[in-house]
């Protein structure tokens, strides 16, 4: 691990300015992905800035949202009873999410930034554009059974490991950030960046911006929703393939639809296509297929990964299922 | 001719790698340190307060070997730097050790011989304690489910979950 600097921020503005005032500086919070590439050498600021004692450790309870401070943990979130109540499909999310270990030291904000990695990111020895722009994909042609179907390029095709974050963009949840320049809210599904020529550029947040808060809108008091995730092991372990999914259905018709796919994509996968095909159609299995067709659109698969696509759609027809049973 | 002051000043060089002052609470006493910013808690534990028990597996998050209590919850000391943890307060196995409550789960340890090389078992131990405090191991699929992130080489998760249970159901029959 490389040396660097540390220093303790005791209020946000302080945190920004330090952390924009040094290219070279970046915050801590969990640290659980941080640390962990620091000590592979992968990530190797000169300046970490904690900012764990800062005030944004809460969960407010507004009237159509619930707004998240970027400190609370992932265990603190699945705790919590409304969104327990309201929002099953980003508990349930949260809770197949590594280890209850770590989920105490994940906070929300850093769960959301956490890097999109696989093992030729992390591997100084292999060529990754991520790592080192220009230098190749060493993935494209190595093992790559994990890796992504969606969003990919010929420059990356890593996937995005967050169960949470995927289950925030079927949800629409809106992130708030504070930089040296002001305050702004960003929506979720224009925060992360697919891999083209830069694929070390993962969202759109500029060096010195700091997730503050994260407002996630209720889901409708009558919606089901659930997140499904199918992987190797039965528990610890990434998704293959997962899917955030949510409807409300009235009188045999699906009024609203959202679906999200994991496992599968460079980033936490909005799947409108999907959407578009359930909504104001007749629940049942023939559409939950159509659907899941679309939800894959634009798929490529690679040598050991083509299964993906495969699997994504039985996800997604499974968990279609399962919140419609739920919901008749 | 003062003290050699690390490698790099016996080296000739004159490197300063960044130090930092953190006090440490654990296990209910306080100690000053001067810590490489680098040093995990997991190594300041083990290096410089000579708690041997909680152990170093993989030392990348992904065993559990090393987990201790901050703050009342459980985490992994391999990837939480030591001096984020400055007024914070930890607990070791060690600290468990003293406290009466651990001794129902090392005996069910034994009685149901939960281990075999044992080099995970304090994880397991304070994970457990952790798990029992949470409310989770009401089932053996909820035992398996929140303790996963405890990995044992060995294989004795079948008796693992065996000791858990029997603890969680007040089942304490003393060692004989």
């Amino acid at each position: 691990m490389r040396s660097f600097d540390y220093s303790r921020a005791t209020a946000v503005g302080e945190a920004v300015a330090t952390v924009a005032a040094d290219p070279a500086a970046a915050f801590l919070a969990g640290g659980t992905t941080q640390v962990d590439l620091m000590k592979d050498g992968v990530l190797a600021p000169a300046r970490l800035v904690d900012i764990t004692r800062l005030p944004l450790r809460y969960v407010h309870h507004g009237q159509d949202a619930v707004h998240v401070g970027a400190l609370t943990s992932m265990e603190e979130l699945a705790a919590d009873p409304v969104v327990a109540q309201r929002l099953p499909v980003m508990r349930e999310a949260l809770l197949l999410g590594a280890s209850v270990q770590l989920r105490n030291m994940a906070t929300m904000g850093g769960n959301l930034l956490q890097r999109t990695r696989c093992r030729y990111f992390r591997d100084l020895t292999c060529p990754c554009n991520k790592r080192e722009p220009g230098t190749g994909c060493a993935a494209l042609q190595g093992v790559h059974r994990m890796h992504a179907v969606l969003g990919t390029s010929e420059h990356c095709i890593a996937t995005h490991a967050s169960d949470v974050a995927v289950a925030l963009v079927a949800l629409d949840a809106v992130v708030h950030v504070q930089g040296p320049e002001g305050e702004r809210a960003i929506p979720l599904t224009d925060f992360y960046l697919l891999p083209r020529e830069e694929p070390n550029r993962e969202n759109v947040l500029r060096h010195g911006e700091l997730i503050t808060s994260i407002e996630v809108p209720l889901l409708p008091a009558n919606a089901r929703s659930v997140y499904l995730k199918v992987r190797d092991r039965t528990s610890y372990e990434f998704a293959l393939s997962s899917a955030a999914v949510a409807l409300v259905v009235r009188d045999g018709v699906i009024r609203e639809a959202r679906v999200g796919l994991g496992g599968v994509a460079t980033v936490p996968w909005r799947a409108g296509g999907a959407e578009d095909v359930l909504r104001g159609a007749r629940a049942g299995a023939e559409v939950f297929q159509s659907a899941a067709q679309a939800a894959v659109q634009g798929a490529i698969p690679h040598r050991d990964n083509a299964f993906k696509i495969e699997l994504a759609k039985r996800t997604v027809v499974r968990a279609l299922q399962t919140v419609s049973d739920k919901a008749s | 001719m003062g003290q050699p002051a690390g490698p790099a000043a016996r080296e000739g060089t004159r490197i300063a790698f960044p130090e930092v002052a953190v006090t440490l609470r654990v296990n209910g006493a306080s100690t000053h340190l001067a810590l490489d910013t680098r040093v995990t808690l997991l190594d300041a534990l083990r290096e410089h307060l000579a708690l041997t028990g909680t152990k170093k597996g993989c030392d990348q998050g992904a065993c559990g070997a090393c987990t201790v209590l901050v703050d009342g919850r459980r985490v992994l000391s391999c990837l939480m730097l030591a001096v984020t943890c400055e007024g914070r307060e930890v607990v070791t196995i060690e600290g468990l050790s003293e406290d009466l409550a651990v001794r129902p789960l090392q005996e069910a340890f034994v009685r149901h011989d939960a281990l075999q090389c044992g080099y995970c078992t304090p994880g397991q131990i304070v994970s457990a304690v952790a798990l029992l405090a949470e409310g989770r191991a009401e089932s053996d699929e909820d035992v398996r489910e929140f303790m996963s992130g405890n990995i044992c080489r060995c294989g004795a998760y079948p008796n693992i979950v065996a000791a858990i249970r029997d603890v969680a159901s007040g089942s304490t029959d003393a060692l004989v």
